[in-house]
């Protein structure tokens, strides 16, 4: 069957695809025309949403185009979903001008080529870097090259702990070493509705988080003297496993930590736990206190978190944690690239920005604030400048943190679910995923 | 020898035949030329078009890259990733290696899970389409609800499932601990051999309503003639089901199983929703394996191939399935 399409039709589309390609022609050409600068910007997820992270950011980015005129185009993009974007992005050579990173990937973003090399003239536009805290700094690339990103937003672990229930089991002071950890911890460990189980333990842990568990296998691996990469994967050395051992021993051996914990993977359900007092303790980044706000819980104090006693390696207490900038190779306007970086990270902004997101400023001139004064401030920042160590700073390092992460949260549901964990387990555990990183490679 | 005498008249041309076989009456109706019609290929050249940039053109690049070593190092020029032959294919099915195992094990596991969920799903579809095909009061809310688990959001059923399965404050330990006095203890249902359970409950409880959905649309068109003569020969129950009921929708089963088989191969989204990137070992299934490969460790040539892989053994089991048991249709349809 013939069918016969009216004519008046086809005219009809013909002019709305005209239309629309007419629009389009000059919507692209309008702002080549004016002149205006615009720079697109992609931050990654900070506070409670991706709303609330607009509203913070939006002023400081009006200051910047108050003082420079460059207009920026702002894209809160959630934490899940940054990393695959960014690869997009440089698949395609269709990204941002200025775009966030977590400081992890630095490296493996470093050896894509699509991210500026802060050096020369183009690291002094953006601060220079004797305004950096110098152990976020050395995250921004793999050591001995030019870094491809600078620290925006710094951030470690610490040890928060209740003092209410610190004050009421009779704890003065918060444990110094993990041997004290262990006894303040299991003194905190009680059954408070009597039905002969514990219902308040002394810590609570992201056990089945990948993150979290290549991290403190990272702290700990240090603290034990080993590293979890030494010229390829080592996690199955003595030292590594016995950092693992050490995390496992709490809901094992020790008891401290509620076996339930082995379910929490998505980094907020130990800090619930811990904001409804089911625990007494917990080891979280600074940005932890955006989400304890949120549930009205200021019932908390700070410390660092315990050191071995003796100490076979270094007094490592957290990974130098955060977030980082770059600048896009491909963008049109390094110039203002570069003046945004500078923006960003300087003094005023890094004071507005730490009290927002609760981080920890990236320009050391800005803790000489009043306002950043205080006691958990002073903590925070003594972890992240005299005992945080990078991440290993390899190409390699996020599918590390993913298969290392994974086994060791295989060996929590292992044991949360009854098994018996040796330390021949955890050492045949970390042997496989020194495997399949090599199979993967 | 030619069949073809020479001095025979030659014979007119297709297009010139058709007017001639038209002319009903022996009229002498002019001949002429169709024009070609080009009408029905611009008709088809739009969903032509799609099809190309949506399916086969990355379907193409999926093979290409699978003979490259595409990892998020490479990925800047894409095209020039360094090409290795066979070696993500060979790394992949090797079982002897790290990844190899890994595969294997989540395709046999996969291989069960499919058939636990396709086979209860649609036992629990069939049943409940006899069930509401004949009329009772309150038949039309029964459907209703029967259709809430595949008229729900994936992701919203997911949530709900993975809290009523928590092990500390989930509604179904509470339910087999404190109400039901079954277990001493909750277990966990989220980490270790009994995620596998978890991701089956939650896989037939979304699927079922599918099978029930197009099973009782098969049963309708079943002539109830058939059921009440049956009934006067003195056939049991049991006996019209088997003799009338499944001969009748043989059809549409074959139809609906094969769907639902492919579907539940290549299910992603509740272990994603349930477990988050990384599924438990004893509830890793292969497409969940794949996407780890490809977007948890970036290594995209690796996840291309064992997608390349997966491909085929689907394209090989339907085509042999389509054959053996999809009615062959007739040749004048």
């Amino acid at each position: 069957m013939v069918v016969k399409i009216p004519a008046k039709a086809v005219l009809s589309a013909s002019t709305a695809l005209g239309m629309v390609a007419a629009l389009s022609a000059c919507g692209g050409t309008g702002d080549e025309e004016s002149g205006d600068r615009t720079l697109t910007y992609w931050a990654s997820n900070q506070g409670a949403s991706v709303e609330e992270d607009k509203e913070v950011l939006q002023p400081s980015l009006d200051r910047f185009t108050e003082e420079t005129g460059v207009e920026v185009e702002l894209e809160v993009i959630p934490w899940g979903e940054l990393y695959n974007r960014i690869l997009t992005a440089v698949s395609s050579g269709d990204g941002p001008d200025v775009l966030n990173i977590g400081n992890t990937w630095a490296a493996s973003l470093q050896e894509t080529g699509a991210f500026v090399p802060y050096e020369g003239e183009d690291l002094e536009a953006a601060g220079g870097e004797g305004r950096f805290v110098e152990t976020s700094f050395a995250t921004g690339g793999a050591e001995g090259e030019p870094p491809t990103s600078v620290p925006l937003y710094g951030l470690s672990y610490a040890l928060f702990y209740n003092p209410t229930m610190f004050e009421e089991a009779g704890i003065e002071e918060p444990p110094s070493t993990w041997e004290e950890f262990t006894e303040t911890a299991e003194e905190l460990t009680e059954d408070t509705d009597g039905d002969g189980e514990p219902d308040q333990y002394g810590f609570t842990m992201e056990a089945g988080s990948e993150r979290q568990n290549s991290h403190f296998a990272h702290v700990l691996g240090l603290q034990q003297g080993g590293e979890l990469w030494a010229d390829g994967p080592n996690f199955s050395s003595q030292e590594v496993v016995d950092a693992v051992k050490m995390r496992l021993d709490m809901m094992t051996e020790q008891g401290i930590v509620n076996p339930s914990n082995a379910e929490f993977s998505d980094g907020t359900q130990s800090i619930a736990d811990f904001a409804d007092e089911r625990a007494a303790m917990m080891m979280a980044q600074g940005s932890a206190r955006t989400t304890l706000a949120s549930r009205d819980f200021d019932d908390y104090e700070v410390a660092q978190i315990p050191v071995m006693d003796p100490l076979p390696g270094q007094p490592i207490q957290s990974h130098a944690a955060g977030i980082n900038i770059s600048v896009f190779n491909e963008t049109d306007d390094k110039e203002g690239a570069l003046q945004l970086v500078d923006h960003l990270t300087s003094s005023e902004e890094q004071v507005y920005l730490s009290q927002e997101f609760q981080t920890l400023p990236v320009a050391t001139e800005a803790y000489e604030n009043e306002e950043l004064q205080s006691e958990s401030m002073d903590t925070f920042r003594t972890i992240l400048t005299d005992h945080a160590a990078p991440m290993p700073l390899i190409p390699e390092e996020g599918q590390m943190e993913t298969v290392l992460g994974e086994s060791i949260a295989g060996l929590f549901a292992d044991a949360a679910t009854g098994s018996e964990i040796t330390e021949d387990d955890i050492r045949a555990a970390m042997e496989e995923a020194e495997t399949q990183m090599n199979a993967a490679d | 020898m030619s069949t073809t005498d020479d001095t025979e008249e030659p014979r007119p041309r297709a297009e010139e035949e058709a007017p001639a076989a038209e002319s009903h009456g022996g009229g002498t109706r002019k001949r002429r030329r169709r024009r070609p019609d080009f009408l029905p290929y611009g008709m088809v050249l739009p969903a032509a078009a799609m099809e190309l940039l949506i399916h086969i053109i990355p379907m193409i690049l999926g093979i290409y890259i699978a003979f490259t070593s595409l990892t998020q190092l490479t990925i800047r020029n894409w095209t020039s990733a360094p090409f290795v032959g066979l070696e993500n294919f060979v790394r992949g099915l090797d079982p002897s290696g790290a990844l190899g195992s890994e595969l294997f094990q989540s395709l046999f596991r996969t291989i069960v899970y499919t058939a636990l969920v396709v086979g209860i799903s649609w036992a629990l579809g069939m049943a409940a389409a006899v069930a509401l095909n004949t009329r009772f009061r309150g038949r039309g809310a029964l459907r209703t609800l029967f259709l809430v688990p595949y008229a729900l959001p994936v992701y919203v059923a997911a949530i709900v499932w993975a809290f009523m399965f928590n092990q500390r404050d989930g509604m179904i330990n509470r339910l087999l601990v404190e109400d039901l006095g079954l277990l001493d203890q909750g277990p966990f249902w989220l980490i270790g051999d009994n995620a596998f359970w978890v991701l089956v409950i939650v896989s037939i409880w979304r699927l079922w309503p599918f099978a029930f959905l197009m099973l009782l649309a098969a049963l309708q068109s079943i002539p109830g003639e058939l059921y009440e003569a049956a009934a006067i020969d003195g056939a049991s129950t049991w006996k019209r089901f088997t003799g009338i009921t499944m001969p009748m929708v043989r059809s549409s089963n074959a139809v609906v199983l094969l769907v639902m088989g492919l579907w539940t191969f290549n299910e992603f989204n509740v272990p994603f929703l349930l477990f988050g990137d990384v599924s438990p070992d004893s509830a890793r299934l292969i497409s969940p394996l794949i996407y780890e490969h490809s977007f948890v460790n970036w290594n995209f040539g690796l996840g291309a191939a064992m997608s390349v892989l997966l491909l085929a053994a689907l394209v090989i089991a339907s085509a042999v399935y389509v054959r053996m048991v999809l009615p062959k249709g007739n040749s004048n349809d």
